[in-house]
């Protein structure tokens, strides 16, 4: 048995990162002109030149970069003025408590969301039309699918404040930032900067790998870039997944080289970052030392309340919007609401979903139980060897995050097409993995070592064996942390649709996956019940998690924390 | 002789030995009891969805065959899926058991030798298809040969909200002067979906006068000059649709979404009926009609065809078949539930089956098929592909 557990690192490491190694080698090959399966024997360049003259390249690399920069440039800026201005008061709690649980809002429900309120016809032309602006009709603007990507940069960005602000939270435990900020105020600094002067350097070197997280998905998002993103031409890695799917094989070679193309955009935007960052703290040290107290943060502030705000509000409003669509008769111009209610779009699809609800809770089940194996096991080991998880452990832990989606999938699938296993659920599931695995483990990790080992000794002194100590005293003890553990990985595997459509080849059928396939059909009423259907899955699992330790601990005030 | 006669039956090109022999239908029927056929279908349109869905029940209770709809956003995907099934070595069984294909598509499985055949003249219901007035036997020009089985006729039209825009549009040139004197309000799907291609095509075949190079495969030598009006037509029109061209709807479902929002009062579509269909679904105003071109529209049968190495070949020509039946061609040309064409023969059908069309109520939006007036046959499918390269080199990466 302690040999056993001792395997269990290796094994995760292998669940986690032999499909990011294989899927790299599956796109490297065919991007340099090798794909036996297809007739091609390289090396050759044919496939990159092919790529450089295809019309529209450019562009569509140029989208990738400034939409991935942007949306986690502001992102960023909006958590730090949030938690610089107003952790620990009141505001920031309802903020907090607001933002938890849009974190488990899939990318793309809250796309699709985004979409109804802000299209020229949308939700908020509606409200205020024709009696503010005098339209009868919307207005001919671009706002969606804008050649800038700058709606798609929103639907980013409405996303990635509440993956961050959580991850900042988090890390605000780590570095004392109360007694900073008293020490900050009490010499005359401004709540604002004296928190950017004091405690932000601190926090960002905890933050720093998921946002390099936020900047690599970003670049290479494909559900969101469908719904949102311009299409003359589409961002990289739309392309790539259209390439993928063309009838000719020879086009995986485009497929491969195009992938390449996004990871050497990764590397590039994630190294003009890290430049970013020693830039800012050049200009960062010198702010500090001229000894500025801050006499604008009481303008600014507010400012960080307010984007907080508004980041809520729209997904809030996007899905009521979705709700009130789902509910929806012929509903025309410019009234705000339908000119008629009806269950019939409920009846049509409800049925459907039911089918594809099933598909994406067995994937996400089956990828989270065991991702909630590999961690329990690999943090027990870890604490039965006393060897604490190394900075470059973390990283390892981060790598499936930070290579571009767009880039070993399409490999992966290539590979899997060699070896004739290119469909079902089993590849499905274990792609899914790659992605639950991590989050999984960043969200068990820190409770499970926070753990009062007391508990632990005194059971032994007792003359429980190290197996019943975790079973019987260890585990039910974080029956809150592992649910919501579980929670996360549920939540990560509902909203996957790059990994399902690819590695499913099309017949593995979530409800994100047919929700991303809807968006093509402009048919609001179904999208709707499919965006809701998706959210619902993804946030059930953690009211649970809330609701049912409440239940099982009733009787046991010690562990409701 | 007679070994003579022997060896030539022996040697003469079989489909697979296991499959059934769609001129015994006893023993189709008998094979297909329990077979799962997975239909490979376009799954963008939530009233074709229902109606595939219909067809399931229907072959369930009767045949005991089980139909599955694969919802594709571009049926490339299954091309792509039976080809690299053949690549892999997988002659048997294949993920695919029938396909809703036409035109290029079908042009490239049947070149590729991926289809099984020819079983489609061999079906019961093929004595009721109207095989001489309707283009069933070829398909985009090229041969049929029984690769597939018709099921349903499409012809382009033009919706039109009444509300904005009173009175048909004759030509693609009227179209053009609404649109210079209404910007913003016309869009088409963007290419390569198959209606934006389709507009192209529709356009192009409106704006030349001599059609005869189009029904050949085009060559480099006449592409340039016969295409040249279309660039012309689309270099005028762009800067006047909706959005200045920078953006398209994805599909022609999108489109309806743009009527009901009242963002566009004309758009494309490939399917009389529609317009009615939407209408009654909520999904556009009762104020939408329909019109055809003076010189006629583009017309074409969808077809569905076999995969080489489906595994329920029996099952996938009986859902063929009842797809060709009048209860199934009633159903799908009732404007309530499809409101696609009927691929039969009137003449030809009993008169209780004829019943179930004369009793139809093609709806407000539909035209008659005297209304619909000349179909255009479908140009070859090189033209087709060499459009939408140009169109996605000229105008789909333009920003």
């Amino acid at each position: 048995m302690p040999r056993l557990i001792a395997l269990v690192p290796i094994v995760t490491l292998l669940a986690m990162l032999g499909p990011v190694v294989a899927g790299l080698w599956g796109t490297v090959l065919p991007a340099f002109g090798h794909l036996p399966v297809a007739g091609f024997d390289g090396p050759s360049l044919d496939a990159l030149r092919m790529l450089a003259t295809t019309p529209g390249i450019g562009a569509a690399a140029r989208i990738s970069v400034t939409t991935g920069l942007l949306a986690t440039g502001i992102s960023v800026l909006i958590v730090v003025l949030i938690t610089g201005g107003w952790s620990g008061t009141p505001a920031f709690q309802v903020l907090e408590r607001v933002l938890s649980p849009l974190l488990a809002v899939p990318h793309a429900a809250a796309a699709f969301g985004l979409a109804f309120l802000i299209a020229p016809s949308g939700w908020i032309v509606r409200l205020v039309s024709p009696g503010l602006t005098g339209w009868d009709r919307p207005p001919d603007v671009l706002i969606l699918n804008d050649p800038y990507g700058l709606a798609m940069t929103a639907g980013l960005i409405i996303k990635e404040v509440p993956f961050l602000l959580l991850m900042t939270i988090a890390a605000l435990g780590q570095v004392q930032q109360r007694r900073s900020l008293l020490v900050a105020q009490a010499l005359g600094y401004g709540r604002l900067t004296g928190w950017l002067k004091a405690v932000f350097p601190r926090v960002y070197a905890q933050i720093r790998l998921p946002v390099y997280v936020v900047l690599a998905y970003s670049m290479s998002v494909v559900d969101v870039a469908v719904i949102l993103g311009p299409t003359t031409p589409p961002p990289l890695s739309v392309l790539i997944v259209k390439w993928m799917g063309d009838p000719d094989l020879g086009m995986r070679l485009l497929a491969a080289a195009g992938a390449l193309l996004q990871l050497a955009l990764v590397v590039a935007a994630l190294s003009v970052w890290r430049i970013g960052e020693f830039i800012v703290a050049r200009i960062g040290l010198s702010w500090v030392i001229r000894g500025g107290r801050g006499r604008l943060d009481g303008a600014i502030r507010p400012l960080g309340l307010g984007a907080g705000a508004l980041t809520a509000a729209l997904i809030f409003a996007g899905l009521g919007g979705l709700l009130v669509w789902s509910f929806a008769g012929f509903w025309s111009f410019p009234n705000a609401l339908p000119d008629s209610f009806s269950l019939r779009t409920w009846m049509r699809h409800g049925p459907d979903t039911g089918g594809a609800f099933g598909e994406t809770f067995i994937v996400a089940m089956t990828a989270t139980g065991l991702a909630l194996m590999l961690v329990l096991g690999c943090l027990e080991a870890e604490h039965r060897s006393g060897r604490k998880i190394t900075s470059r452990g973390l990283w390892l832990l981060y790598l499936p995050l930070l290579v571009p989606q767009t880039t070993f999938l399409p490999g992966l699938q290539t590979l899997l097409l060699g070896l004739g296993a290119d469909v079902g659920r089993g590849p499905v599931i274990a792609a899914h993995l790659v992605f639950v695995l991590p989050y999984v483990f960043l969200s068990l990790g820190d409770p499970y070592r926070a753990w009062d080992g007391r508990n632990g000794v005194t059971a032994a002194a007792l003359g429980a064996s190290p197996n019943r100590v975790f079973w019987q005293v260890r585990l039910p003890m974080l029956t809150r942390p592992v649910l919501v553990a579980i929670a996360v990985g549920l939540s990560v595997s509902v909203g996957q649709y790059l990994p399902t459509l690819l590695i499913g080849g099309g017949r593995v059928s979530t409800l994100t996956t047919e929700a991303v396939a809807l968006a093509s059909g402009g048919d609001r009423r179904a999208i709707a019940v499919y965006g809701l259907a998706q959210t619902a899955a993804a946030l059930v699992p953690f009211a649970l998690a809330l609701i049912i330790p409440a239940l099982v601990w009733r009787n046991r005030r010690g562990l409701h924390a | 002789m007679k070994h003579l006669a022997l060896i030539a039956a022996l040697v003469a090109p079989l489909p697979a030995l296991a499959n059934p022999d769609p001129a015994d239908w006893d023993a189709v029927m008998a094979e297909a009891a329990g077979q799962t056929v997975y239909w490979n279908a376009w799954g963008g349109s939530t009233t074709t969805n229902d109606f595939i869905a219909w067809v399931g029940e229907r072959v369930a209770e009767d045949y005991r065959v089980t139909l599955e709809h694969v919802k594709l956003t571009d049926t490339a995907d299954a091309v792509t899926r039976v080809l690299s099934e053949k690549q892999a070595g997988v002659d048997n069984d294949g993920a695919i058991d029938m396909i809703w294909i036409n035109g290029a598509n079908f042009a490239a499985m049947k070149d590729a030798d991926l289809l099984f055949g020819p079983f489609a003249e061999q079906l019961p219901n093929w004595a009721v298809v109207d095989s001489n007035g309707k283009t069933v036997q070829t398909d985009f020009t090229v041969p049929v040969e029984g690769f597939e089985a018709p099921w349903a006729m499409a012809q382009v039209v033009f919706i039109h909200d009444t509300a904005d825009l009173a009175d048909p549009l004759g030509s693609m040139t009227a179209i053009l002067d609404w649109s210079k004197a209404n910007p913003g309000r016309f869009t088409y799907p963007q290419p390569p979906d198959f209606l934006g291609a389709t507009f192209l095509k529709q356009a192009l075949v409106d704006l030349i006068d001599d059609q005869a190079p189009l029904y050949a495969p085009a060559t480099d030598e006449n592409y340039a000059k016969v295409t040249a009006p279309l660039w012309d037509y689309l270099d005028a029109l762009t800067p006047t649709l909706w959005r200045q061209g920078r953006a398209y709807p994805a599909t022609g479902p999108a489109q309806l979404q743009l009527i009901a929002d009242g963002e566009i009062d004309l758009a494309i579509s490939f399917s009389p009926g529609e317009a009615t269909a939407a209408i009654a679904n909520q999904q556009l105003p009762d104020t939408v009609r329909t019109f055809v071109l003076d010189k006629g529209t583009i017309g074409n049968a969808s077809f569905v065809a076999i995969p080489y190495n489906s595994g329920s070949v029996a099952g996938a020509m009986i859902v063929a078949n009842f797809l060709m039946s009048p209860e199934a061609q009633a159903r799908a040309q009732d404007p309530a539930v499809l409101g696609y064409g009927t691929v039969l023969d009137m003449a030809a059908l009993t008169d209780t089956d004829r019943a179930l069309f004369d009793t139809l109520d093609l709806g407000i939006a539909t035209l008659s098929p005297a209304e619909l007036g000349s179909v255009v046959a479908e140009p070859h499918p090189s033209w087709m592909t060499r459009i939408t390269d140009d169109w996605m080199a000229r105008y789909g990466t333009a920003q």
